[in-house]
Protein backbone atom coordinates (compact mmCIF):
# COMPACT_ATOMS: atom_id res chain seq x y z
CA UNK A 1 0.00 0.00 0.00
CA UNK A 2 1.27 3.45 -0.82
CA UNK A 3 -0.48 5.35 1.93
CA UNK A 4 1.41 5.20 5.21
CA UNK A 5 -0.28 3.75 8.27
CA UNK A 6 0.48 4.35 11.91
CA UNK A 7 2.24 7.43 13.20
CA UNK A 8 5.56 9.15 12.63
CA UNK A 9 7.41 6.63 14.78
CA UNK A 10 5.47 3.44 14.02
CA UNK A 11 5.01 3.79 10.24
CA UNK A 12 7.96 1.48 9.38
CA UNK A 13 6.45 -1.26 11.54
CA UNK A 14 3.22 -1.10 9.56
CA UNK A 15 5.05 -0.85 6.25
CA UNK A 16 6.69 -4.15 7.22
CA UNK A 17 3.33 -5.61 8.17
CA UNK A 18 2.02 -4.75 4.72
CA UNK A 19 4.72 -7.04 3.33
CA UNK A 20 4.10 -9.75 5.93
CA UNK A 21 7.33 -8.96 7.75
CA UNK A 22 7.55 -8.42 11.52
CA UNK A 23 9.98 -5.53 11.82
CA UNK A 24 11.35 -4.36 15.15
CA UNK A 25 13.87 -1.67 15.86
CA UNK A 26 17.20 -3.20 16.85
CA UNK A 27 19.54 -0.89 18.72
CA UNK A 28 22.75 -0.32 16.75
CA UNK A 29 24.66 0.16 19.98
CA UNK A 30 23.56 -2.57 22.41
CA UNK A 31 21.57 -4.86 20.13
CA UNK A 32 18.34 -4.72 22.16
CA UNK A 33 15.12 -5.08 20.19
CA UNK A 34 12.26 -2.83 21.14
CA UNK A 35 8.51 -2.80 20.80
CA UNK A 36 6.44 -0.70 20.53
CA UNK A 37 8.58 1.64 18.43
CA UNK A 38 10.38 4.51 20.14
CA UNK A 39 12.89 7.15 19.04
CA UNK A 40 15.76 5.76 21.11
CA UNK A 41 16.79 2.68 23.07
CA UNK A 42 15.44 2.46 26.60
CA UNK A 43 18.36 0.20 27.58
CA UNK A 44 21.24 2.44 26.50
CA UNK A 45 19.60 5.69 25.27
CA UNK A 46 21.25 5.41 21.83
CA UNK A 47 19.27 6.95 18.97
CA UNK A 48 20.65 4.70 16.28
CA UNK A 49 18.63 1.65 15.37
CA UNK A 50 17.83 -0.50 12.35
CA UNK A 51 14.43 -1.87 11.47
CA UNK A 52 15.11 -5.60 11.49
CA UNK A 53 12.96 -8.53 10.43
CA UNK A 54 12.64 -10.86 13.42
CA UNK A 55 11.82 -14.54 13.53
CA UNK A 56 8.25 -14.09 14.71
CA UNK A 57 8.77 -16.94 17.17
CA UNK A 58 7.61 -16.45 20.71
CA UNK A 59 6.15 -17.98 23.84
CA UNK A 60 2.77 -17.25 25.42
CA UNK A 61 3.36 -15.18 28.58
CA UNK A 62 -0.31 -14.96 29.51
CA UNK A 63 -3.68 -15.33 27.84
CA UNK A 64 -7.42 -15.06 28.30
CA UNK A 65 -10.27 -16.70 26.46
CA UNK A 66 -12.82 -13.99 25.77
CA UNK A 67 -16.43 -15.13 26.00
CA UNK A 68 -18.19 -11.83 25.39
CA UNK A 69 -18.51 -9.82 22.21
CA UNK A 70 -16.06 -6.93 22.10
CA UNK A 71 -15.53 -6.04 18.44
CA UNK A 72 -17.73 -6.37 15.37
CA UNK A 73 -16.46 -9.19 13.19
CA UNK A 74 -14.79 -11.03 16.05
CA UNK A 75 -17.16 -13.65 17.43
CA UNK A 76 -16.44 -15.09 20.87
CA UNK A 77 -14.95 -17.28 22.11
CA UNK A 78 -11.42 -16.36 21.06
CA UNK A 79 -8.12 -16.12 22.87
CA UNK A 80 -6.02 -12.99 23.34
CA UNK A 81 -2.47 -13.54 24.52
CA UNK A 82 0.60 -11.58 25.45
CA UNK A 83 3.44 -13.19 23.54
CA UNK A 84 7.08 -12.83 24.51
CA UNK A 85 9.10 -12.76 21.31
CA UNK A 86 12.34 -14.70 21.07
CA UNK A 87 14.07 -11.31 20.72
CA UNK A 88 12.67 -10.15 24.08
CA UNK A 89 9.81 -7.69 23.65
CA UNK A 90 6.22 -8.64 24.38
CA UNK A 91 3.25 -8.07 22.10
CA UNK A 92 -0.47 -8.41 22.61
CA UNK A 93 -1.94 -10.74 20.01
CA UNK A 94 -4.86 -12.82 18.93
CA UNK A 95 -4.33 -16.57 18.77
CA UNK A 96 -5.41 -18.04 15.42
CA UNK A 97 -5.65 -21.57 14.06
CA UNK A 98 -4.03 -23.15 11.02
CA UNK A 99 -6.79 -21.56 8.93
CA UNK A 100 -5.85 -18.11 10.25
CA UNK A 101 -9.14 -17.74 12.07
CA UNK A 102 -9.47 -16.81 15.76
CA UNK A 103 -11.02 -19.32 18.14
CA UNK A 104 -8.39 -21.81 19.28
CA UNK A 105 -7.03 -21.56 22.77
CA UNK A 106 -3.49 -21.82 24.04
CA UNK A 107 -1.62 -22.38 27.27
CA UNK A 108 0.94 -20.19 28.95
CA UNK A 109 4.33 -21.38 27.78
CA UNK A 110 3.12 -22.55 24.37
CA UNK A 111 5.47 -21.87 21.48
CA UNK A 112 3.84 -19.66 18.84
CA UNK A 113 4.75 -18.09 15.51
CA UNK A 114 3.57 -14.87 13.97
CA UNK A 115 0.88 -14.94 11.30
CA UNK A 116 -0.91 -12.10 9.54
CA UNK A 117 -4.62 -11.37 9.67
CA UNK A 118 -5.84 -9.30 6.73
CA UNK A 119 -7.81 -6.14 7.44
CA UNK A 120 -9.86 -4.03 5.06
CA UNK A 121 -8.69 -0.54 5.90
CA UNK A 122 -5.35 -1.18 7.51
CA UNK A 123 -2.21 -3.28 7.06
CA UNK A 124 -2.43 -6.93 8.15
CA UNK A 125 -2.52 -7.39 11.89
CA UNK A 126 0.20 -9.52 13.50
CA UNK A 127 -1.40 -12.48 15.26
CA UNK A 128 0.07 -15.74 16.54
CA UNK A 129 -0.45 -19.42 15.81
CA UNK A 130 0.53 -22.32 18.07
CA UNK A 131 3.53 -24.09 16.65
CA UNK A 132 2.35 -27.50 15.34
CA UNK B 1 4.65 5.75 64.83
CA UNK B 2 5.71 8.99 63.24
CA UNK B 3 3.91 12.09 62.16
CA UNK B 4 3.65 12.94 58.50
CA UNK B 5 6.92 14.03 57.03
CA UNK B 6 8.10 17.59 57.30
CA UNK B 7 5.36 19.82 58.59
CA UNK B 8 2.21 19.70 60.61
CA UNK B 9 0.17 16.66 61.58
CA UNK B 10 -2.65 16.13 59.09
CA UNK B 11 -6.06 14.58 59.69
CA UNK B 12 -9.15 13.49 57.84
CA UNK B 13 -11.86 15.42 59.65
CA UNK B 14 -14.95 14.57 57.66
CA UNK B 15 -16.28 11.99 55.22
CA UNK B 16 -19.59 11.37 53.48
CA UNK B 17 -21.03 9.16 50.80
CA UNK B 18 -23.11 10.60 48.00
CA UNK B 19 -26.43 9.02 47.15
CA UNK B 20 -25.67 5.44 46.11
CA UNK B 21 -27.02 2.76 43.83
CA UNK B 22 -29.28 4.11 41.11
CA UNK B 23 -29.61 7.85 41.43
CA UNK B 24 -32.40 9.44 39.40
CA UNK B 25 -33.14 12.51 41.48
CA UNK B 26 -29.68 14.10 41.50
CA UNK B 27 -26.93 15.03 39.09
CA UNK B 28 -23.27 14.18 39.62
CA UNK B 29 -22.60 17.76 40.70
CA UNK B 30 -25.52 17.93 43.09
CA UNK B 31 -24.62 14.52 44.55
CA UNK B 32 -21.11 15.69 45.23
CA UNK B 33 -22.25 19.06 46.59
CA UNK B 34 -24.51 17.40 49.14
CA UNK B 35 -21.76 14.97 50.18
CA UNK B 36 -19.22 17.78 50.44
CA UNK B 37 -21.49 19.79 52.71
CA UNK B 38 -22.08 16.73 54.89
CA UNK B 39 -18.38 15.87 55.14
CA UNK B 40 -17.52 19.48 55.96
CA UNK B 41 -20.24 19.53 58.63
CA UNK B 42 -18.58 16.52 60.26
CA UNK B 43 -15.38 18.54 60.26
CA UNK B 44 -17.16 21.52 61.83
CA UNK B 45 -16.74 23.51 58.64
CA UNK B 46 -18.63 24.82 55.65
CA UNK B 47 -17.78 25.25 51.99
CA UNK B 48 -16.53 28.76 52.84
CA UNK B 49 -13.61 27.12 54.64
CA UNK B 50 -12.40 25.11 51.63
CA UNK B 51 -9.18 26.43 50.12
CA UNK B 52 -7.95 23.31 48.36
CA UNK B 53 -9.80 21.24 45.73
CA UNK B 54 -8.77 17.70 44.79
CA UNK B 55 -11.28 16.49 42.20
CA UNK B 56 -11.30 14.72 38.85
CA UNK B 57 -13.78 13.04 36.48
CA UNK B 58 -16.39 15.76 37.14
CA UNK B 59 -16.25 17.54 33.79
CA UNK B 60 -13.52 19.19 31.77
CA UNK B 61 -10.60 20.98 33.39
CA UNK B 62 -10.41 18.90 36.52
CA UNK B 63 -11.44 20.91 39.55
CA UNK B 64 -12.97 23.96 37.92
CA UNK B 65 -16.58 22.96 37.38
CA UNK B 66 -16.96 21.48 40.85
CA UNK B 67 -15.39 24.56 42.37
CA UNK B 68 -17.78 26.85 40.56
CA UNK B 69 -20.78 24.70 41.48
CA UNK B 70 -19.81 24.72 45.14
CA UNK B 71 -19.06 28.43 45.20
CA UNK B 72 -15.42 27.75 46.00
CA UNK B 73 -14.33 30.58 43.75
CA UNK B 74 -10.85 31.42 45.01
CA UNK B 75 -9.11 28.27 46.28
CA UNK B 76 -5.33 28.36 46.55
CA UNK B 77 -4.49 24.72 45.83
CA UNK B 78 -5.83 22.60 42.94
CA UNK B 79 -5.19 19.00 41.96
CA UNK B 80 -6.93 16.82 39.40
CA UNK B 81 -4.40 14.03 39.10
CA UNK B 82 -5.77 11.66 36.45
CA UNK B 83 -4.82 8.16 37.60
CA UNK B 84 -8.26 6.62 37.69
CA UNK B 85 -9.46 4.89 40.82
CA UNK B 86 -6.10 5.50 42.47
CA UNK B 87 -6.57 9.28 42.24
CA UNK B 88 -8.32 9.60 45.57
CA UNK B 89 -5.71 8.02 47.82
CA UNK B 90 -3.17 10.02 45.81
CA UNK B 91 -5.25 13.14 46.55
CA UNK B 92 -4.87 12.38 50.27
CA UNK B 93 -1.13 12.06 49.69
CA UNK B 94 -0.99 15.40 47.92
CA UNK B 95 -3.38 17.13 50.34
CA UNK B 96 -1.35 15.83 53.28
CA UNK B 97 1.77 17.44 51.87
CA UNK B 98 -0.02 20.65 50.92
CA UNK B 99 -1.63 21.03 54.35
CA UNK B 100 1.57 20.04 56.14
CA UNK B 101 3.40 22.80 54.30
CA UNK B 102 0.64 25.33 54.81
CA UNK B 103 -0.17 25.65 51.11
CA UNK B 104 -3.81 25.03 51.96
CA UNK B 105 -5.75 24.45 55.16
CA UNK B 106 -8.97 22.67 54.23
CA UNK B 107 -8.71 20.23 51.34
CA UNK B 108 -11.91 18.86 49.81
CA UNK B 109 -11.45 15.56 47.97
CA UNK B 110 -14.08 13.69 46.05
CA UNK B 111 -16.08 12.43 43.15
CA UNK B 112 -19.55 11.39 42.08
CA UNK B 113 -20.75 9.35 39.15
CA UNK B 114 -24.00 8.07 37.68
CA UNK B 115 -22.35 5.48 35.47
CA UNK B 116 -25.12 2.96 36.12
CA UNK B 117 -28.05 5.25 35.38
CA UNK B 118 -26.25 6.61 32.33
CA UNK B 119 -25.23 3.12 31.13
CA UNK B 120 -21.79 4.54 30.55
CA UNK B 121 -19.68 1.38 30.62
CA UNK B 122 -18.26 -0.01 27.39
CA UNK B 123 -16.37 -3.29 27.47
CA UNK B 124 -14.37 -2.33 24.39
CA UNK B 125 -12.54 0.12 26.60
CA UNK B 126 -14.18 3.22 25.23
CA UNK B 127 -13.26 5.21 22.19
CA UNK B 128 -9.58 5.76 21.77
CA UNK B 129 -7.62 8.12 19.61
CA UNK B 130 -7.28 6.29 16.30
CA UNK B 131 -3.59 7.22 16.14
CA UNK B 132 -2.85 6.13 19.69
CA UNK B 133 -0.50 3.28 20.47
CA UNK B 134 -3.39 1.38 22.02
CA UNK B 135 -5.45 1.75 18.83
CA UNK B 136 -2.53 0.42 16.79
CA UNK B 137 -1.25 -2.38 19.00
CA UNK B 138 -3.94 -3.42 21.47
CA UNK B 139 -7.59 -2.64 20.75
CA UNK B 140 -7.68 -4.48 17.37
CA UNK B 141 -7.25 -7.75 19.28
CA UNK B 142 -10.60 -7.56 21.08
CA UNK B 143 -9.27 -7.68 24.60
CA UNK B 144 -12.22 -6.62 26.75
CA UNK B 145 -11.42 -3.64 28.92
CA UNK B 146 -10.72 -3.55 31.71
CA UNK B 147 -11.56 -7.17 32.55
CA UNK B 148 -9.38 -8.85 29.93
CA UNK B 149 -6.31 -7.09 31.29
CA UNK B 150 -7.00 -8.29 34.83
CA UNK B 151 -7.84 -11.75 33.49
CA UNK B 152 -4.34 -12.04 32.03
CA UNK B 153 -2.85 -11.13 35.41
CA UNK B 154 -4.98 -13.76 37.11
CA UNK B 155 -4.02 -16.37 34.52
CA UNK B 156 -0.33 -15.63 34.98
CA UNK B 157 -0.63 -15.77 38.78
CA UNK B 158 -2.38 -19.13 38.49
CA UNK B 159 0.34 -20.36 36.16
CA UNK B 160 3.23 -19.26 38.37
CA UNK B 161 1.78 -20.00 41.79
CA UNK B 162 -1.05 -22.49 41.40
CA UNK B 163 -3.69 -20.01 42.48
CA UNK B 164 -7.19 -21.40 41.90
CA UNK B 165 -10.59 -20.04 40.83
CA UNK B 166 -11.89 -21.14 44.23
CA UNK B 167 -9.37 -18.85 45.90
CA UNK B 168 -10.46 -15.91 43.76
CA UNK B 169 -14.07 -16.75 44.65
CA UNK B 170 -13.18 -16.59 48.34
CA UNK B 171 -12.48 -12.88 47.88
CA UNK B 172 -15.90 -12.27 46.34
CA UNK B 173 -17.54 -14.31 49.07
CA UNK B 174 -15.77 -12.31 51.79
CA UNK B 175 -16.89 -9.02 50.24
CA UNK B 176 -20.45 -10.28 50.08
CA UNK B 177 -20.40 -11.41 53.69
CA UNK B 178 -19.41 -7.87 54.70
CA UNK B 179 -22.03 -6.36 52.41
CA UNK B 180 -24.70 -8.36 54.20
CA UNK B 181 -23.82 -6.32 57.30
CA UNK B 182 -24.05 -2.98 55.47
CA UNK B 183 -27.57 -1.63 54.86
CA UNK B 184 -26.23 0.60 52.10
CA UNK B 185 -24.69 -2.26 50.10
CA UNK B 186 -26.08 -2.89 46.62
CA UNK B 187 -25.71 -6.73 46.65
CA UNK B 188 -26.77 -8.36 49.91
CA UNK B 189 -27.95 -11.82 48.88
CA UNK B 190 -25.88 -14.69 50.29
CA UNK B 191 -23.01 -15.83 48.08
CA UNK B 192 -21.07 -19.09 48.34
CA UNK B 193 -17.90 -20.20 46.57
CA UNK B 194 -19.94 -22.70 44.56
CA UNK B 195 -22.41 -20.02 43.48
CA UNK B 196 -19.56 -17.73 42.51
CA UNK B 197 -17.96 -20.49 40.44
CA UNK B 198 -21.22 -21.08 38.57
CA UNK B 199 -21.59 -17.45 37.51
CA UNK B 200 -21.03 -16.57 33.88
CA UNK B 201 -17.50 -16.77 32.52
CA UNK B 202 -16.52 -13.50 30.86
CA UNK B 203 -12.79 -13.57 30.18
CA UNK B 204 -11.01 -16.62 31.57
CA UNK B 205 -10.35 -17.14 34.42
CA UNK B 206 -12.60 -14.26 35.53
CA UNK B 207 -16.34 -14.74 35.94
CA UNK B 208 -19.13 -12.33 36.66
CA UNK B 209 -18.59 -12.92 40.38
CA UNK B 210 -14.99 -11.74 40.08
CA UNK B 211 -16.15 -8.33 38.81
CA UNK B 212 -17.17 -5.23 40.69
CA UNK B 213 -20.58 -3.65 40.50
CA UNK B 214 -21.53 -0.85 38.14
CA UNK B 215 -23.42 1.61 40.34
CA UNK B 216 -23.94 5.31 40.88
CA UNK B 217 -22.17 6.81 43.83
CA UNK B 218 -19.30 8.82 45.15
CA UNK B 219 -17.89 10.42 48.26
CA UNK B 220 -16.39 13.52 49.80
CA UNK B 221 -13.39 13.61 52.14
CA UNK B 222 -12.01 16.58 54.10
CA UNK B 223 -8.30 16.71 54.88
CA UNK B 224 -7.05 19.41 57.22
CA UNK B 225 -4.47 20.18 59.87
CA UNK B 226 -4.67 18.62 63.32
CA UNK B 227 -5.30 22.09 64.73
CA UNK B 228 -8.29 22.74 62.50
CA UNK B 229 -9.58 19.21 63.10
CA UNK B 230 -10.10 20.01 66.80
CA UNK B 231 -13.41 21.65 65.89
CA UNK B 232 -14.68 18.50 64.20
CA UNK B 233 -18.02 17.11 65.37
CA UNK B 234 -16.71 13.57 65.12
CA UNK B 235 -13.28 12.18 65.99
CA UNK B 236 -10.84 12.96 63.22
CA UNK B 237 -8.29 10.36 62.10
CA UNK B 238 -4.61 10.92 61.53
CA UNK B 239 -2.99 10.52 58.12
CA UNK B 240 0.15 8.60 58.99
CA UNK B 241 1.51 8.04 55.52
CA UNK B 242 0.74 7.86 51.83
CA UNK B 243 2.37 6.79 48.60
CA UNK B 244 1.67 6.31 44.93
CA UNK B 245 3.15 4.73 41.83
CA UNK B 246 2.37 3.35 38.39
CA UNK B 247 3.55 0.48 36.24
CA UNK B 248 2.14 0.30 32.71
CA UNK B 249 -0.73 1.19 30.38
CA UNK B 250 -0.64 -1.45 27.64
CA UNK B 251 -0.94 -4.97 28.99
CA UNK B 252 2.07 -6.16 26.98
CA UNK B 253 4.16 -3.51 28.75
CA UNK B 254 3.38 -4.68 32.30
CA UNK B 255 6.84 -5.74 33.47
CA UNK B 256 5.57 -8.63 35.62
CA UNK B 257 1.88 -9.50 35.51
CA UNK B 258 1.98 -10.71 39.10
CA UNK B 259 3.42 -7.48 40.55
CA UNK B 260 1.54 -4.18 40.69
CA UNK B 261 2.40 -0.56 41.39
CA UNK B 262 1.07 -1.21 44.88
CA UNK B 263 4.45 -2.62 45.81
CA UNK B 264 5.92 0.88 45.53
CA UNK B 265 2.92 2.86 46.80
CA UNK B 266 2.69 0.69 49.92
CA UNK B 267 6.43 0.76 50.53
CA UNK B 268 6.27 4.55 50.46
CA UNK B 269 3.12 4.82 52.57
CA UNK B 270 4.11 2.23 55.15
CA UNK B 271 7.60 3.66 55.35
CA UNK B 272 6.29 7.15 56.00
CA UNK B 273 3.87 5.81 58.60
CA UNK B 274 6.48 3.61 60.24
CA UNK B 275 4.28 0.52 60.04
CA UNK B 276 4.30 -2.88 58.40
CA UNK B 277 1.36 -4.88 57.09
CA UNK B 278 1.13 -6.75 60.39
CA UNK B 279 0.15 -3.48 62.12
CA UNK B 280 -2.96 -3.05 59.94
CA UNK B 281 -6.27 -3.74 61.71
CA UNK B 282 -8.61 -3.16 58.79
CA UNK B 283 -7.87 -3.05 55.06
CA UNK B 284 -9.81 -1.37 52.27
CA UNK B 285 -8.26 -2.78 49.11
CA UNK B 286 -9.49 -1.71 45.68
CA UNK B 287 -11.70 -4.62 44.71
CA UNK B 288 -12.46 -3.79 41.11
CA UNK B 289 -11.86 -7.48 40.49
CA UNK B 290 -11.06 -10.29 42.88
CA UNK B 291 -7.58 -10.53 41.38
CA UNK B 292 -6.96 -6.85 42.16
CA UNK B 293 -7.24 -7.76 45.84
CA UNK B 294 -5.19 -10.93 45.41
CA UNK B 295 -2.22 -9.07 43.95
CA UNK B 296 -2.52 -6.16 46.39
CA UNK B 297 -2.34 -8.47 49.40
CA UNK B 298 1.07 -9.64 48.21
CA UNK B 299 2.35 -6.27 47.05
CA UNK B 300 1.34 -4.57 50.30
CA UNK B 301 3.15 -7.27 52.26
CA UNK B 302 0.26 -9.08 53.93
CA UNK B 303 1.74 -12.30 52.54
CA UNK B 304 4.63 -13.29 50.33
CA UNK B 305 4.45 -13.14 46.52
CA UNK B 306 2.50 -16.13 45.29
CA UNK B 307 0.83 -16.90 48.62
CA UNK B 308 -2.30 -14.76 48.42
CA UNK B 309 -4.44 -17.62 47.17
CA UNK B 310 -3.81 -19.62 50.32
CA UNK B 311 -3.92 -16.42 52.39
CA UNK B 312 -7.50 -15.54 51.43
CA UNK B 313 -8.77 -19.08 51.98
CA UNK B 314 -10.81 -19.97 55.02
CA UNK B 315 -12.46 -16.59 55.22
CA UNK B 316 -9.42 -14.64 56.37
CA UNK B 317 -10.78 -11.42 54.80
CA UNK B 318 -14.38 -12.05 55.86
CA UNK B 319 -16.20 -11.00 59.05
CA UNK B 320 -14.46 -12.74 61.94
CA UNK B 321 -11.32 -13.34 59.85
CA UNK B 322 -7.81 -12.33 60.81
CA UNK B 323 -7.59 -9.51 58.25
CA UNK B 324 -10.94 -7.72 57.89
CA UNK B 325 -10.94 -6.35 54.35
CA UNK B 326 -13.54 -4.74 52.06
CA UNK B 327 -15.61 -4.16 55.20
CA UNK B 328 -18.25 -2.06 53.41
CA UNK B 329 -18.76 -4.92 50.98
CA UNK B 330 -16.35 -3.15 48.65
CA UNK B 331 -16.64 -2.56 44.96
CA UNK B 332 -17.67 -6.17 44.56
CA UNK B 333 -20.85 -5.94 46.63
CA UNK B 334 -21.38 -2.48 48.18
CA UNK B 335 -20.85 0.14 45.48
CA UNK B 336 -18.53 0.81 42.57
CA UNK B 337 -19.09 4.18 40.90
CA UNK B 338 -16.29 3.81 38.36
CA UNK B 339 -13.68 5.20 40.71
CA UNK B 340 -13.92 3.54 44.10
CA UNK B 341 -11.03 5.22 45.89
CA UNK B 342 -13.00 7.92 47.72
CA UNK B 343 -15.43 5.36 49.14
CA UNK B 344 -12.51 3.30 50.46
CA UNK B 345 -11.43 6.32 52.49
CA UNK B 346 -14.94 6.80 53.88
CA UNK B 347 -15.09 3.22 55.10
CA UNK B 348 -11.58 3.35 56.58
CA UNK B 349 -12.47 6.47 58.57
CA UNK B 350 -15.74 5.02 59.81
CA UNK B 351 -14.01 1.88 61.00
CA UNK B 352 -11.43 3.92 62.91
CA UNK B 353 -14.16 6.04 64.48
CA UNK B 354 -16.04 2.93 65.55
CA UNK B 355 -19.20 3.94 63.72
CA UNK B 356 -19.47 1.06 61.26
CA UNK B 357 -22.46 -0.58 62.96
CA UNK B 358 -22.88 -4.32 62.46
CA UNK B 359 -19.71 -4.50 60.42
CA UNK B 360 -17.51 -2.70 62.96
CA UNK B 361 -14.06 -4.22 63.42
CA UNK B 362 -13.37 -4.21 67.15
CA UNK B 363 -10.66 -1.80 68.33
CA UNK B 364 -9.50 -0.86 64.84
CA UNK B 365 -6.55 1.50 65.32
CA UNK B 366 -4.81 1.43 61.95
CA UNK B 367 -6.60 1.29 58.60
CA UNK B 368 -5.19 1.19 55.10
CA UNK B 369 -7.01 2.33 51.96
CA UNK B 370 -5.38 1.17 48.74
CA UNK B 371 -6.49 2.69 45.45
CA UNK B 372 -5.93 1.20 42.01
CA UNK B 373 -6.54 2.74 38.62
CA UNK B 374 -6.64 1.86 34.96
CA UNK B 375 -5.64 -1.68 34.08
CA UNK B 376 -3.93 -2.24 37.46
CA UNK B 377 -1.80 0.57 36.08
CA UNK B 378 -1.69 2.98 39.00
CA UNK B 379 -1.75 2.54 42.75
CA UNK B 380 -1.88 4.73 45.82
CA UNK B 381 -1.90 3.78 49.46
CA UNK B 382 -2.97 5.73 52.55
CA UNK B 383 -2.35 4.75 56.18
CA UNK B 384 -4.80 6.17 58.71
CA UNK B 385 -4.89 5.91 62.50
CA UNK B 386 -7.40 6.87 65.12
ZN1 LIG C 1 20.58 0.10 23.13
Amino acid sequence: MTQTYGDAVTAPFWAGASEGRLLLQRCDSCGAHRFYPRPFCLSCDDDRSTWTAVSGAGVVYSKTEVQVKVLPGLAPPYTVAVVELAEGPRMTALIVGADGEPGPGCEIGDAVDVAWRPREDAPPLPVFRRRP
Amino acid sequence: MTRTGGGREVHIAGVAETALGEVHDQTELSMFALAAREALAEAGMTLRDVDGLFVNYMGEEGTVQVGEYLGVTAPRYLDSTDIGGAAFEAFVHHAMLAVAEGRCEVALIGYASRQRTRRARNIGGGAVDLDSLAAQFQTPYGLPAPIGHYAMMAARHMHEYGTTPEQLAEIAVAARAWARLNPKAWSRDPLTVDQALSSRMISTPLRRSDCCLVTDGGAAVVVTSADRARDARKPSVRVLGAGESQSHWHIASMPDMTVTAGAVSAREAFGMAGITASDVDVLQPYDSFTVTVLLALEDLGFCAKGEAGAFVSGGRLAPGGALPAMTSGGGLSYNHPGALGALLLVEAVRQLRGEAGDRQVADAEIAVAHGVGGYNSTASTVVLAR
